[in-house]
């Protein structure tokens, strides 16, 4: 459905994306993920034909953004980061307009209206002037204007921005029921947002691709390695956190011991094994050994959170390896 | 076409939604027919009799409306640039802009539903003063073909102005700076009309020539020339054209 090949985009002085390439199959919700000026949104621009490509192509629905430019964006609903609302429109009025300009014909714009504001929620509010709406309100116009001539690809930058829990969960909601016959491109930087509601997550940072995978894919990738946050009782400084991390250490399998902030006389330390290796019952073991009382052990998962900070990372991070590696699967794909 | 006419109906909502419309037709009404048309019809009074007594009776067209629509175009040079100023300066700053450029429209369809739809908010400013002129026709008998004609290079002029303001609108984000750029051209354009009215160098001739201000004193006279027509046409033209890539310009830097 959208075939981009070595997209590059250049500004005066800065590569706001430099050489990305990735494809998304019809129907599917795909994350671009990434933080701040990473290039999410150059790319989403190129890709709904609002800026062209310096290098390389996008190709949405078997039409060239460059080429036929205007058959993209009969097919692309697209919603910028801040939704493109015109304050002085009543609801209804400006769904109308935006409809017509995409080519609905006035014949079948009513219904498509009261199909949007009834799926966006917008019920009661389809008489009152856009500027007098709140913010969640104006984002739900944004999404009903996105997809109000039923497109092919979705294009959503940032969709849940600035929107409380509830409205959050409603527009997932929604995402999820428009995808059986959408393809939805959403942006964010939220990462629970994609842990929700894609299927495939493109990750991007400095405008290189750093990852493309599934979401569940990403996960395992990094749960081979395995965290483990371990607190032992000390009383009256017995034992000392050096002695602790010491024997810590000496455990087979076992990368790296950091200790942790003591907190009520409890020493705290998060252990991280090597890959595929487990190590809570040797590490369990260990401590009890050496006479001293285990008070938890428990393990943490890595969530896509740590995925993500590892995988945009510049080397000098913690885990450098985690994240080339990373980034070298995810070219392969 | 269809386009077209969707965003020029969107201009014009936007027009009378805003206290812009508003403003500038009671500025007009204001000017003309408070400074201008009112005073001249007071005096059209006392002294029109008396006149017609001596035995020269006043010209309507050439004594009275002549110098009233020029007063008509002065005023709407510097009313259009309160027009022009948000025609692309206002979508830019909020963003709609995107919404515009991303949609199955043409460029150029864009340009020319924005342009139509300040064209109309300007011709009923015209039709204001069209209005105060009725009553010189209800008890007067003025020819009427000069005065369509100066009303056709009004429309002309103003046209012309109105494309200039486009551009420069769509140069910026900036609703003051489009307005002030434009408003400071057609200062210039009037101050320029006045310094070449008494030079008759080469250079001044050349710039006579170019300014939008002297062509519309054929049309004022009531003279239709093809030079002049074709003159304001060719600047719309010009000018809607460097709108169209400036737009352009816009997907390239933005």
């Amino acid at each position: 459905m959208i075939k981009v090949e070595g997209l590059t985009k250049r500004y005066a002085r800065t590569v706001a994306v430099d050489n990305i390439s990735f494809e998304v199959e019809k129907g599917q919700i795909v994350g671009f993920l990434g933080p701040n000026g990473a290039g999410k949104t150059t790319t989403m621009r190129v890709l709904t034909c609002f800026l062209p490509p310096t290098s390389g192509t996008a190709n949405v629905a078997g039409f060239d953004v460059l080429e036929n430019p205007l058959e993209v964006k009969k097919r692309i609903g697209y919603l910028p980061e801040t939704p493109p609302l015109y304050p002085e429109m009543e609801v209804d009025e400006y769904l109308n307009f935006v409809g017509r300009l995409k080519g609905i014909s006035s014949g079948d714009i009513k219904s498509r209206v009261d199909d949007v504001t009834g799926k966006c929620a917008l019920g009661d509010v389809r008489r009152k002037l856009i500027g007098k709406l709140s913010k969640g309100y104006r984002q739900r116009v944004g999404v009903a204007q996105a997809i109000i001539h039923n497109p092919e690809v979705l294009v959503l930058d940032e969709p849940t921005a600035g929107l409380d829990p509830k409205q959050i969960i409603e527009i997932r909601d929604l995402l999820k029921a428009l995808s059986p016959d959408h393809t939805i491109i959403l942006s964010t930087h939220i990462l629970s947002e994609v842990e929700h509601s894609c299927e495939r997550v493109i990750i991007i940072s400095q405008g290189r691709l750093v990852a493309i995978d599934s979401v569940a894919n990403l996960t395992n990738r990094l749960r081979g390695s395995e965290a483990v946050a371990l607190e032992v009782e000390a009383a009256a400084g017995q034992p000392t956190p050096g002695d602790v991390q010491l024997r810590l250490e000496q455990v087979s399998g076992v990368s790296r011991v950091v200790a942790k902030e003591p907190k009520d006389g409890h020493l705290v330390f998060e252990v991280e094994s090597l890959q595929g290796r487990h190590i809570r019952a040797d590490l369990a073991r260990t401590v009890v050994q050496a006479g001293w009382n285990l008070s938890e052990l428990r393990s943490v998962g890595l969530s896509l959170e740590d995925i993500f900070l590892q995988l945009t990372a510049s080397e000098q991070t913690d885990e450098p390896k985690a994240a080339k590696k990373a980034a070298a699967e995810g070219e392969k794909k | 076409m269809k386009n077209i006419l969707l965003i020029c109906r969107k201009e014009l909502r936007s027009y009378f939604a805003s206290p812009i419309a508003y403003a500038v037709l009671a500025l007009f009404a204001f000017l003309f027919g408070g400074l201008v048309f009112y005073p001249t019809v007071r005096e059209l009074a006392k002294y029109g009799v008396q006149a017609q007594m001596q035995g020269q009776p006043i010209n309507l067209n050439d004594q009275v409306i002549r110098p009233l629509l020029g007063f008509a175009s002065t005023i709407s040079l510097f009313l259009l640039p309160l027009i022009t100023m948000r025609l692309f300066a206002e979508e830019k700053k909020t963003g709609t802009m995107e919404l515009l450029l991303t949609s199955p429209v043409r460029d150029i369809e864009i340009i020319l539903g924005k342009w139509i739809g300040a064209m109309i908010l300007y011709l009923s400013v015209l039709a204001m003063s069209a209005l105060n002129l009725s009553f010189l026709f209800l008890w007067g008998k003025p020819d009427w073909q000069p005065v369509l004609v100066a009303y056709l290079g009004l429309i002309l002029q103003g046209g012309c102005l109105l494309a200039i303001g486009a551009f420069i609108s769509s140069l910026t984000r900036n609703q003051i700076v489009a307005g002030g750029a434009t408003f400071f051209i057609c200062l210039i354009l009037w101050l320029m009309n006045w310094f070449t009215a008494f030079d008759s160098t080469l250079l001044s001739q050349v710039v006579n020539y170019l300014s939008i201000v002297t062509h519309f004193e054929n049309f004022s006279k009531g003279v239709l020339d093809s030079k002049d027509v074709i003159f304001y046409l060719s600047m719309i033209f010009f000018a809607l054209f460097i709108t169209s890539r400036s737009m352009e310009s816009l997907r390239w830097r933005s």
